[in-house]
């Protein structure tokens, strides 16, 4: 990673970061945000420098841990905002909320509430790369849990089969909602599952943004030139539970394991990295103070978008208009 | 030309004309399958070699449906679709309402249903009613070799998936179809036969059943009209409508499962908006709810045959008691 593409790193863990308090803050005091929210707050450097290893107009599918993805794909926090407010300047026009984020403008593809099911949609992504003959890549996200269902073995199977141009990776935050990842898998490795299926499999640092850059970057190298898919898992950590309704129980894990992890923090990592390489502490404050103000400037956006129309309920189920039976 | 016949012309011709359609199917090879030939003329990337995979290809043909490419997915058996359902029912269906109309996907899903051919419950679904329940998908249930062509072709350009469905009783049977271009738009009934009496709305292979049907009802002096709806989402409801309005009597004749049925749906439709035309109650002619048996000597028993759909029209006309319809325990 060079230095520009160590500030750009910085600036879109920062919006990440950020934007997840906000949106925190305001579902906790009830403030415009109904249902839940999966907070990605400590795994920003895994979902970030994946993300940097791509070009603009290549391909990303998430899934529901899902604010993380779009906005390092790059991403206008604004519509994003507006969309967990149900609003109907929301990237969605208020249809997907939280857990199904969008913004095709930068290749993000849409996130997926259904554990896993993703992973076959990315591959297909890459796979119409080839048809339309472009050198796109498409890149998959999913968590450890989503390792287990069956679409992951088929997305994975598939890809390396028809050597397509697609990257796995895996967030792995070592828990499925409150199920430990070593209750559920005998093996301790996902990279290793990648052997089965004759494609690379990297475990990489999750916290150390640089790593997962690095290993993301080979991996896409690798997919653009036509060598086919890698597998890459990211360890990593969630600070926060599940999902956010109301308060935080860390009831399935210790407090001082968190407290370990937060000793590696993604974003304290790379601002040691970049005051070390010579940034100044003045220009990194100022970026903080710009994505503060950006984020702020999304809430507000949100808050006074109007909701949308009653109309709106019958809006964009089909591409060629089919009258819905009332 | 033969149904099957139509279904393969409809994808070569859709293919030839354009290069972003492809298809998933499963032993695309073989030379029982429609697609046979196809990896030969358009390669292995637009006809590839398929995985075991129903979950896998559905998903990876909505990846590439959202980016571009039209995508025909053939499960050969419409069961298989089954393993696919997260797939078709939560993505296909949802994404382009869920992402607010920035997603499309040109997809369709071919489905062949192998009932009435002794392939007991796990083969012989029509699973068609199930997916009518689910926004987002077009659905329709070619009857003629001409419908199978021109409705194949038009859900290959339409930018909604579509389900197609082929009862595989019918893959063999003949009919014209017009020259050149054909194309039959996805939502509009068609008059199989004109009639007076009473209305026959069939579905798939009800509709040669209920043709047999209206000859013979003739030969006793009643006229039925049969009506094709050939497309179940959207529904005709006009045509089905007129066409009540003129008989007063309407027979549904279906051979998916009675219960939440595309016949309980038609005849909701006729109860709610042409009830004031209605001279005798709604019949249906359907599959009781019942998994298909093996067994040939039960399981014709089960669809809706030129002499079921005869009785019950003749005794809608007549205003003789309806005949008993199959019943259970
Ligand atoms: C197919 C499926 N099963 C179960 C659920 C309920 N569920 C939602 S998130 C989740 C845990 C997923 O864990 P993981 O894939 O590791 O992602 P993480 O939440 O840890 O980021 C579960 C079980 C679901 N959404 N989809």
């Amino acid at each position: 990673m060079n230095r520009q593409q160590e500030l750009d790193a910085m600036r879109r863990m920062l919006r990440i970061r950020r934007f997840e308090e906000a949106a925190m803050d305001i579902v906790r005091k009830g403030q415009g945000i109904a249902g839940s929210v999966h907070l990605c707050i400590g795994q920003e450097a895994t979902v970030v420098g994946s993300c940097l290893a791509l070009r603009a107009d290549d391909f990303m599918v998430g899934y529901h841990r899902s604010h993380g993805h779009p906005i390092a794909k790059g991403a206008r926090l604004a519509p994003l905002m507006a969309e967990l407010m149900g609003r109907s300047t929301g990237i969605c026009r208020g249809k997907g909320g939280s857990m199904h984020l969008a913004d095709f403008r930068v290749g993000s593809l849409g996130e997926t509430a259904i554990v896993g099911a993703g992973i076959p949609q990315a591959a297909g992504a890459a796979y119409a790369a080839r048809i339309r003959g472009t050198d796109q890549v498409a890149l998959s996200f999913f968590g450890d849990g989503g390792a287990n269902i069956g679409s992951f073995h088929e997305g994975l199977n598939l890809a390396a089969a028809w050597r397509l141009g697609v990257v796995f990776v895996c967030e792995n935050n070592l828990y499925a909602m409150s199920t430990a990842l070593s209750d559920t898998m005998a093996a301790d490795s996902i990279a290793a599952r990648a052997a089965a299926y004759r494609m690379p499999g990297v475990s990489v640092d999750g916290q150390d943004v640089a790593a997962v850059y690095e290993a993301a970057a080979t991996a896409v190298d690798r997919a653009r030139d036509g060598g086919g898919p890698t597998l890459i898992e990211a360890r990593t950590y969630r600070y926060r539970d599940h999902a956010e309704y109301g308060g935080m129980d860390l009831g399935h894990r210790a407090i001082e394991e968190l407290e370990q992890w937060r000793t590696r923090d993604p974003l304290d990592l790379l601002r040691a990295r970049l005051l070390t390489g010579g940034v100044g502490a003045e220009v990194l404050d100022e970026m903080a103070a710009e994505v503060a103000e950006e984020v702020r400037e999304a809430v507000r956006f949100a808050r006074r978008s109007p909701l949308p129309e009653p109309a709106a309920l019958f809006e964009d189920l089909w591409a060629t208009p089919v009258e819905v039976s009332r | 030309m033969s149904y099957r016949e139509a279904i393969r012309r409809a994808m070569l011709e859709e293919m030839r004309r354009d290069p972003n359609v492809v298809v998933f199917c499963e032993d695309a090879r073989f030379w029982t399958m429609p697609t046979h030939g196809f990896v030969d003329e358009f390669g292995p990337d637009r006809v590839p070699i398929m995985p075991i995979s129903e979950e896998g290809f559905t998903g990876a043909a909505i990846g590439a449906a959202m980016t571009g490419v039209r995508p025909i997915v053939d499960y050969t058996i419409a069961n298989l679709m089954y393993v696919a359902w997260d797939q078709i029912v939560n993505h296909a269906a949802k994404n382009r309402y869920l992402f607010g109309g920035q997603a499309s996907v040109p997809i369709v899903f071919r489905a062949a249903m192998k009932y009435a051919n002794a392939t007991a419950a796990q083969h012989s679904d029509r699973p068609y009613p199930q997916l009518m329940n689910v926004p987002g998908l077009k659905i329709v249930v070619p009857a003629t070799p001409a419908d199978a062509l021109g409705l194949l072709k038009s859900a290959i350009r339409d930018d909604d998936p579509v389900v197609y469905f082929e009862p595989l009783l019918l893959w063999g049977s003949k009919g014209e179809v017009p020259d050149g271009e054909h194309l039959v738009p996805i939502g509009r009934a068609a008059v199989a036969r004109a009639g007076r009496d009473v209305t026959v709305v069939a579905i798939g292979d009800a509709v040669p059943a209920a043709l047999k049907a209206a000859a013979a009802l003739a030969d006793r002096g009643i006229e039925a009209e049969v009506l094709d709806p050939r497309t179940l989402v959207p529904l005709d409801r006009t045509a089905i409508l007129e066409s009540v309005a003129r008989t007063g009597r309407l027979v549904v004749a279906d051979p998916a499962h009675r219960t939440c049925g595309a016949a309980a749906e038609i005849a909701a439709v006729v109860a709610e908006e042409g009830f004031a035309s209605l001279r005798a109650p709604i019949v249906r002619v359907v599959a009781p709810d019942v998994h298909p048996p093996f067994s040939p000597a039960l399981e014709r028993l089960m669809y809706p045959t030129p002499a079921r759909i005869a009785a019950a029209a003749e005794a809608l006309v007549t205003g003789a008691p309806s005949p008993k319809e199959l019943v259970g325990p």
